[in-house]
């Protein structure tokens, strides 16, 4: 009976914060759908109408949609690939014992702090510029046409950005993870006879599994929302090379002041997302269960 | 068939000394324990001999060979660890056949070898479960297993039991002392217990601070300790030490008597005191008895020895097994 009440009243209590979250995200959801049936131009307030799946149809047709999603899902897994890969190079090398370690530490972290579009910026201005950016100063030392990145690879580039940003975050879970690995389970290894490759692949790796899925989870939310990147440094473009779903639907809304038509955008990323989220899940969602 | 050799070995970490320089010599087949308080620098030996820390000084040969500097794979021993050490994410068959998988042995072998370790150590039935599905006394089987499919030259138990309570403990004593039996393999143990070290070794070796206080077989330690620390540490409940006068009467610093070897008497007696706690074990009786200069000792009594917290009694130590010991804690005589 005690239990039962306890019950009771700890529902009671979260429900505040359960509904809070629950209209937190139904409102935006349910506005988004309604205005995606409506004929809605910021240039003509007032005109609205009903207008079926016009505004799905319009979306869909859009040159640049397909190419978009891919971009999207190249974003994603570019990064993915980047970050979790160096995160855990950077994360063996932090883990070794070394004279400055938490300072090596912090430089290590300090590129999470650094906002987004300053990120872009900097790489775009002072980094990977043709004129008078580092990546040029080294090609013209070696005697090499510089390259110009955001007009001959911008995908590529805005990859190379976001993995810089991201890969911090990845090293700093993964390290984690590694220090709560068991010494004397890598002594053991060591008895058993197994080199530094077998006990990364047998031992290191799978102890890992989990805090790389939770890098994967957590990043896949973030950088299926990428934007702020690509509208200081490519704009998207040449073309449509370096525009995501987020960023066709910002044209769509702002560029082209078709609300309506973004809202529908909107739902396809939505959907995008809950794609990616199911395929993720079945993939890696396993090694949270442990 | 393996018998180790530490020569003049040390071991520091920065400035602090952990073994100051120690000789020692395992024989083939022997079941040696090393025992000492906590910090007294026994796992630290052990994990030199297992290659695990690097020697500060001096050479560690295993059949004659220089084995100083290989790395502790190619040393040819197992080990068997505190925490036991299994590879959480694997099945108990993945465990005990990694060290074989590691030396790249083909896949019919390494069953048939998990098999058979499997068989001895009676885990046929838990082969695909993990190790966190196991009990304790379970996962210590199969970190054992995981030693033996290696064939190793010797083994090296690093306080297997410390983990297990006290009845799985008795068991698995046993179980190890069986599988030295039956393997006829070296096997060097560490442990702090030394009830332990008592039941099963064929050589007990006391360590204090590093230093090798005594070697020999239990009863040697037992009967003939070489200092006030040997005497203390083994046998339980612990030795009695009296200093002052009662010391001075047999001209020594400190005088020492075993609990077992008092008789109690209620009449007459060498020593006259006031009995303390008595604790009724149904074996045995241990009654702690303040004597009339202010020390407290501790005197074994018949199984249902009758008596009660503040009565009078006698204590006489039996004929030739009182210790005498000198200023420094060496023995006399």
């Amino acid at each position: 009976m005690a239990t039962e009440n306890t019950k009771t009243l700890a529902r009671a209590m979260m429900a505040p914060s359960v509904i809070m979250l629950l209209v937190w995200m139904i409102v935006p959801l349910a506005m988004t759908l309604w205005f995606s049936f409506q004929n809605y131009n910021l240039l003509t307030p007032g005109n609205n109408s009903f207008a079926g799946f016009f505004n799905y149809q319009y979306f869909y047709t859009d040159p640049a949609f397909f190419q978009s999603i891919w971009n999207t899902l190249l974003l994603v897994v570019g990064v993915l690939l980047i970050t979790v890969i160096g995160g855990i190079g950077l994360a063996l090398l932090l883990d070794q014992p070394i004279y400055g370690q938490g300072v090596a530490r912090i430089l290590v972290i300090s590129p999470f702090f650094v906002m987004p579009p300053v990120a872009a910026l900097i790489w775009k201005n002072m980094i990977m510029h043709p004129g008078y950016g580092v990546f040029a100063d080294i090609a013209r030392f070696f005697g090499v046409q510089p390259v110009d990145w955001f007009a001959q690879a911008p995908l590529f580039s805005i990859i190379v950005i976001v993995a810089w940003q991201w890969l911090p975050f990845a090293t700093l879970i993964l390290l984690t993870a590694l220090q709560s690995l068991d010494g004397e389970q890598k002594e053991a290894a060591e008895m058993d006879g197994a080199g530094f490759i077998s006990r990364f692949w047998y031992l290191t790796l799978p102890h890992l599994a989990r805090a790389i899925t939770v890098v994967v989870l957590i990043q896949t939310i973030f950088l299926l929302g990428i934007y702020a990147e690509i509208l200081v440094t490519t704009n998207g473009g040449p073309g449509f090379a370096s525009t995501n779903l987020p960023f066709l639907i910002y044209k769509t809304a702002r560029l082209s002041f078709d609300a309506g038509g973004a809202a529908a955008g909107g739902v396809i990323a939505v959907v995008l997302a809950n794609i990616v989220a199911f395929f993720l899940m079945r993939a890696v969602g396993k090694n949270l269960d442990r | 068939m393996s018998q180790i050799t530490l020569r003049n070995v040390s071991k520091r970490f920065g400035d602090i000394v952990i073994i100051p320089g120690l000789d020692l010599v395992i024989e083939d087949g022997e079941f040696v324990v090393f025992v000492g308080p906590s910090g007294c620098g026994k796992s630290t030996l052990l994990r030199l001999i297992a290659g695990l820390e690097d020697v500060s000084g001096g050479t560690i040969s295993i059949d004659g060979k220089d084995c100083t500097n290989t790395p502790p794979a190619q040393r040819g021993l197992a080990m068997v660890f505190q925490s036991y050490a299994l590879y959480p994410h694997m099945s108990v068959r993945q465990n005990i056949g990694f060290p074989l998988k590691m030396a790249g042995q083909d896949k019919a072998t390494i069953d048939r070898k998990v098999a058979g370790a499997a068989a001895t150590l009676n885990l046929t039935d838990y082969l695909d479960r993990r190790p966190r599905e196991l009990s304790g006394g379970q996962r210590q089987r199969v970190a054992i297993g995981r030693a033996i499919v290696r064939e190793p030259k010797g083994f090296l138990f690093d306080e297997p039991l410390s983990n297990l309570d006290a009845a799985l403990r008795v068991n698995m004593r046993l179980e190890i002392s069986e599988l030295h039996q039956q393997l006829k393999t070296t096997m060097i143990y560490v442990t702090h217990d030394q009830v332990e070290a008592m039941t099963m070794a064929d050589k007990i070796v006391v360590l204090n601070r590093g230093r090798v206080e005594q070697v020999g077989s239990p009863l040697e330690l037992y009967r003939r300790p070489a200092n006030l620390f040997v005497a203390g540490f083994i046998g339980s409940p612990k030795m009695n030490f009296l200093t002052g006068a009662a010391a001075g009467s047999h001209g020594a610093a400190t005088i020492g008597v075993r609990p077992e070897h008092l008789r109690i008497s209620k009449e007459s007696g060498a020593l006259r005191g006031v009995a303390g706690v008595a604790e009724h074990l149904g074996s045995d009786t241990f009654v702690h008895v303040k004597l009339d200069d202010g020390s407290i000792i501790t005197a074994r009594g018949t199984g249902e020895y009758p008596v009660e917290h503040g009565d009078t009694v006698w204590l006489t130590p039996e004929e030739g097994r009182t210790y005498r010991f000198d200023q420094q804690g060496a023995v006399i005589g």
